[in-house]
């Protein structure tokens, strides 16, 4: 194994070392041995920076926000909004009205599938999903699909884990009411084409939503550009903490759709007669939102911005083909999602173990990955499999890290020989 | 957290390779389906019950080690026992990879304890556990068993897989 030593700094400009210094959680050691943790996508790790923004709020800055004129209120309304604000400029999205606090992707997800869904799509409509969409893009528009009597229609992907975009175009017909599809994959990694099939389906005046969970952290992203109607992502999953997450949605739809959950600050006037619903954003945010996670999460967008996304994007495109490489090497060892275009995700199986006991075993190397159906059961089915291990990496990964992930493979295989 | 090579012991890794009792039993009189959704084990076991004694057993399925070694090496240790003492075996094995007995206690498992480290790994015991939970639904004459199910006693204590 000969690794490049890349650990000081990347041929990027990464410099890992103090990256790394940044995340007080990778000084842990599992096992006796040191965390390498490699299940970033099912949620990231936070810096310290982004930790003392919460601390600063609950130590500084709390109260409720929206409502009294004192000055706590004010300062968390404030600190809350401009929290917004950089969401908005992180994801270039026209005006941060359209930037909605959410508690993650999979609210966002049924805030669309309730407040566009049940009020737009009718009987026999059709909602275009793929097959390698996460459950949370699944379920929420098949309960849409009950209720009202739609029909899902689902996009195939080839043996390389890609969607057929023939196939795709095939299905967007005068009763498609809307196309759902995830930015990346997260069982495998694909990076879907979705700049070109928003435009197909906006071509038949089709609106898009798109579930953004998967690529938050490793690509840029503007709204503006992709001219989607609907963007949905987690901030655990980009440095940020759990329970927030973001929906974008063009203001045109947000101001046409039903609210998801009634209560406080998402109302003008209350009677028990009529009730007057807020304008957006705050008609979508019922309730007190988890202010101290939506202002710790502009931090951590802050945090993305002070690496560069650009080098991020470098640095994980290295690791990607570098922990390929030596996956492919090891024999019994096969790749599932082999698209031509995918984020640093390495999803595998070793011949003969199941994924579980590969998980465990690598645990007692201090490896973390996921094992599982990664709530993605179609592709599972898809590829003829019950399950896969899944090595997802973030910025602050190394060489070394995919060097202790082979071992620890090879380490499975000597078990099981 | 367990040192799990105490866990992937020879007799574990041999019955994985090699499972005993494999198949389906043509002439079963009770037959249950074990499935855990949360990691895709699934397996049917088929059993001969003539005068309350296990005559002959059978397991077939799709699963992780720790299940398959699981199912193999219980078919092998209630062949030729009554049903009582089948759910006893049931007992104790359950207690066992919950942590609820110790494994040193006097038992009626043997060799079945090299399971007891899948205590320490709390997203494992239901793989453990699931050919014992699908063996006490044939013996009572349910047709399908999930981990999933609250209402079953079998339903192991622990967090998700």
């Amino acid at each position: 194994m000969n690794a490049p030593d890349k650990l000081k700094r990347t041929a990027n400009g990464l410099d890992l070392e103090r990256i790394r210094a940044d995340f007080p959680i990778l000084k842990l050691k599992v096992n006796g041995k040191p965390l390498v943790f490699l299940d970033n996508a099912a949620s990231s790790q936070m810096p310290q920076p982004v930790i003392d923004r919460w601390v600063r709020y609950q130590t500084t800055q709390h109260s409720n926000i929206h409502r009294a004129v004192h000055h706590l209120s004010e300062v968390a309304t404030a600190e809350y909004e401009v929290a917004r604000k950089k969401l908005q400029a992180f994801i270039n999205a026209k005006e941060d009205r359209e930037v909605i606090f959410t508690t993650g992707t999979t609210d966002a997800i049924n805030l669309v599938a309730h407040g566009y869904g049940r009020k737009f799509i009718g009987r026999d409509d059709e909602i275009v999903l793929t097959t390698l969409e996460h459950h949370s893009n699944i379920v929420p528009w098949q309960m849409v699909a009950e209720e009202k009597g739609a029909k899902i229609r689902v996009v195939p992907v080839n043996d390389r884990g890609e969607l057929i975009h023939e196939e795709y175009l095939k299905l967007l017909g005068p009763r498609t009411k809307i196309v759902c599809v995830g930015h990346v994959s997260n069982a495998l990694g694909t990076i879907n084409p979705i700049r070109e099939m928003i435009q197909a389906a906006h071509a038949k005046g089709i609106p898009v939503l798109v579930d953004g969970a998967q690529a938050v952290p490793h690509m840029k992203l503007d709204m503006q550009a992709l001219d989607c109607d609907f963007y949905a992502f987690s901030g655990h999953k980009m440095f940020g903490p759990t329970g927030i997450g973001i929906l974008y949605g063009k203001a045109a739809w947000l101001e046409k759709m039903n609210p998801f959950k009634g209560g406080g600050d998402m109302i003008l006037s209350v009677t028990f007669e009529k009730t007057t619903y807020n304008v957006p954003p705050h008609k979508f945010e019922a309730g007190t939102p988890p202010i101290a996670a939506a202002i710790t999460l502009g931090a951590a967008a802050d945090y993305m911005g002070s690496i560069g996304i650009d080098r991020i994007h470098a640095h994980e495109t290295d690791l990607l083909d570098y922990a390929t490489d030596q996956v492919n090497r090891l024999p019994g060892v096969r790749i599932i999602g082999t698209a031509e275009k995918k984020a640093a995700v390495v999803s595998f199986v070793v011949d003969g173990v199941h994924p579980h006991d590969v998980g465990t075993l690598l645990n007692e190397d201090g490896v973390a990955v996921r094992t599982g159906h990664h709530c993605a059961q179609p592709v599972m089915q898809r590829f003829g499999i019950p399950a896969t291990s899944r090595a997802s990496f973030a910025f602050y990964n190394t060489h070394s890290e995919v060097d202790a992930l082979v071992a620890g493979i090879k380490r499975v295989q000597k078990v099981f020989k | 957290m367990a040192d799990s090579t105490q866990l992937y012991q020879e007799v574990i890794l041999d019955h994985n390779k090699k499972p005993r009792n494999w198949g389906v039993l043509a002439d079963a009189t009770h037959k249950a389906e074990g499935h855990n959704p949360l990691c895709g084990d699934h397996l049917t076991l088929t059993l001969k019950l003539s005068n309350k004694i296990v005559d002959a057993i059978h397991f077939q399925g799709e699963s992780c080690a720790i299940c398959k070694a699981s199912a193999s090496m219980m078919t092998t240790a209630v062949k030729g026992k009554s049903s009582d003492d089948a759910e006893q075996m049931i007992r104790e094995f359950r207690d066992m990879a919950t942590g609820q007995m110790d494994s040193t206690a006097p038992n009626h498992l043997g060799r079945l304890t090299v399971f007891a480290g899948v205590r320490d790994l709390p997203t494992r015991v239901k793989c453990a556990i699931l050919p014992w939970h699908t063996l006490h639904a044939a013996l009572n004459a349910e047709a399908s068993v999930t981990t999933e199910a609250d209402a079953d006693p079998m339903n192991a204590p622990v967090g998700n897989a």
